[in-house]
């Protein structure tokens, strides 16, 4: 029996396979009438985290989050001779057999430190003698995907608390347990994993998302918060957000940039990710109410004016899961990508042709709006499926970019100018 | 009847324990210990145990993986994939993915609960990940004929976020699932033809 889309035939097979099977069961009054029209599937409730997922549609009922593999690509499984990026940069394996890497952040030393949404660690990676060392520094943790760093201190963002480790680059090889810093966070699965930061003003940025696809949300949901390192004096200082996975302030103006995630199920191409700039605290920027600055929700958009929330800076995609962004405020690239943003696009799946799985570059204008875009790396999407996805991007001291692949469980490192390669 | 099936789990847990820390050589070997909870023809009759027949290797890999990792806590199994590889991992999900899916439950149920049940199914949009015959793939289990219990324990630990899972999906789908709708639910995909 096949479960269609109208309810009807789903309780037409059932009842005919109770009458096959069934024989002293058909006797009976309620088994006699089959043929009864059926009450209809209920309509999907206000507020349903359901609502716009359409029923018995073919192409999209073969749509679902693209799962990754748990285990990591073996090195020589690796999809870097199919990445491309401008004439004149290259790109190496920075490391690889980390399973599932996600947030990176560089210490003072140079170490890299990963984050995971799916293991339980924080890793370390260490460039010695021209080998490369992956530690593990934090285990037993839950979805350890945020990382922060600021002088010696590791903060580790886990679905709902944020931990510390103190001298971190010590001695990598006996790291201190973390310790809780904060912990007053909602429990949800849905958008609970965590991207955290800490700002030019020395505070901590933790974002919540919104606890479902496109749903209503409590004081507690759906922003990005700042406490103080000790995690104290929590100010909400943007709401609207459905789910930002990455964010970063302008080296020059000290403003905070931040990606977030559009609702699914409203259409293939509407509405689309957005880059976002705050510039004062407290502001809306739309969810669920409006999306992309000028959609307003089918659902919760009614009486609402998408004029009265901020409007994106930049949109980047239909279902492009933009999520770690950065600013390139160093020097080894050429001039015209100084202080512009990167931004990793996870990739889509609520969209029948896949979109993103590429790095893109914002170039911005003096007054920090957006002046143009385009793709720096890609290749990470062949024949509408991945065979890698980015997920963060970092850039070293040398002013080389990181890249982590969440797919492969790799870091890729993109240098400019003659060839170096620095692993081996 | 409950405290029987609690203590016939108890029991079956123990069983498996033993058998486990027998180091056997061969796949078949080291599987047997699952087996005799899950089920040797991929069917469990142990209560709140899944049936594993007939799951996709993908999303075996997963689960075993998030065992391993201990995001997924099921004492037993945290404690059975402890010291496994990323091969063994592999291994297993290969190997218990060929075992033969579980029939429909004999039973046919109660047609008024069935028809209330199904317009669930579709209401909550089941069939569309899970796929039309509620068969699974890739990633996404086959929850057809799964052992009803389970199911309805699963579903209620997605909805309290207790259950932790790859994605929010699942987490975010039920909750606004009542408990008298979880146990339908539960109760049709046992049971539907």
């Amino acid at each position: 029996m096949i479960l269609r889309d109208h309810s009807r035939i789903v309780l037409a097979g059932a009842f005919a396979g109770l009458l096959l099977t069934a024989p002293a069961m058909a006797q009976s009054p309620p088994a006699a009438a089959p043929a009864a029209p059926a009450a209809a599937a209920p309509a999907i409730p206000p507020g349903s985290p359901l609502f716009g997922r359409p029923d018995g549609n073919e192409a999209a009922s073969k749509l679902a989050p693209v799962a990754p593999p748990p285990l990591p690509s073996a090195a020589d499984k690796l999809p870097t001779a199919k990445l491309k990026v401008p004439p004149g940069f290259n790109i190496e394996v920075y490391a690889s057999g980390i399973a599932n890497t996600r947030s990176l952040r560089v210490g003072d030393k140079g170490t890299v430190f990963v984050g995971t949404r799916f293991g339980n660690k924080v890793s370390a990676i260490v460039k010695k003698d021209g080998k490369t060392e992956v530690k593990t520094i934090a285990e037993g943790l839950y979805r350890p995907n945020g990382l922060a760093y600021q002088n010696g201190t590791l903060y580790i963002a886990e679905l709902s608390l944020v931990s510390k480790i103190e001298k971190v680059e010590d001695n990598l090889d006996k790291v201190n347990k973390p310790t809780v810093v904060y912990n007053e966070l909602p429990k949800d699965e849905a958008h609970g994993w965590k991207f955290i930061g800490i700002g030019p003003d020395n505070k901590l940025y933790v974002p919540v998302g919104q606890p479902g696809n496109n749903v209503l949300n409590d004081k507690d949901h759906g922003q990005i918060r700042r406490i103080d390192l000790d995690g104290k004096n929590r100010v909400d200082v943007a709401l609207g957000v459905r789910n930002t996975v990455g964010f970063d302030w302008h080296p020059v103006s000290k403003q905070l940039y931040f990606s977030d995630n559009g609702r699914d199920w409203a259409s293939e191409d509407v509405p689309e990710d957005e880059l976002n700039r705050v510039t004062k605290v407290g502001e809306h920027f739309g969810s669920p109410y409006c999306y992309q600055g000028n959609f307003l929700d089918p659902e919760h958009g009614w009486g609402k004016k998408c004029s009265d929330y901020t409007a994106p800076i930049a949109l980047t995609g239909p279902h492009s899961a933009g999520l770690g962004m950065r600013f390139n405020s160093g020097s080894m690239f050429p001039a015209k990508y100084k202080n512009a943003i990167f931004l990793a696009r996870h990739g889509s799946w609520n969209r029948t042709k896949k979109f993103g799985g590429d790095i893109v570059v914002y170039f911005l204008n003096k007054d920090g709006t957006v002046k143009s875009s385009e793709v720096f790396m890609s290749g990470f999407l062949v024949d509408n499926g991945y065979i890698g996805r980015p997920v963060d991007v970092e850039f070293m001291k040398d002013g080389s970019m990181l890249v982590s692949d969440d797919w492969n469980g790799a870091i890729y490192r993109v240098t400019y100018g003659k060839a170096k390669v620095a692993s081996r | 009847m409950q405290k029987i099936l609690k203590i016939l789990a108890a029991a079956s847990v123990l069983l498996c324990a033993a058998a486990a820390s027998l180091r056997a050589q061969t796949l078949t070997e080291r599987a047997a210990p699952c087996l005799a909870c899950h089920g040797e023809k991929g069917v469990s009759e142990t209560p709140d145990i899944p049936s594993l027949g007939g799951q996709p290797a993908p999303y075996l890999l997963i689960q075993l993986y998030l065992f391993r990792e201990k995001q997924r806590k099921v004492e037993i199994m945290n404690e059975m994939t402890k010291g496994f590889t990323d091969d063994d991992l592999r291994n297993f999900s290969d190997y218990i993915a060929k075992l033969p899916p579980p029939p429909a439950l004999a039973d046919t149920g109660d047609p008024v609960r069935m028809q209330r049940a199904g317009a669930l199914i579709t209401q909550f949009r089941c069939n569309s990940c899970h796929t039309l015959t509620l068969e699974g793939r890739e990633n996404i289990p086959r929850i057809a004929h799964q052992r009803e219990d389970y199911l309805a324990r699963t579903l209620h630990e997605y909805k309290t976020n207790t259950r932790h899972g790859y994605d929010g999906v699942m987490a975010e789908v039920t909750q606004s699932l009542s408990d008298a709708q979880i146990a339908d639910m539960a109760y049709f995909m046992a049971r539907f033809r």
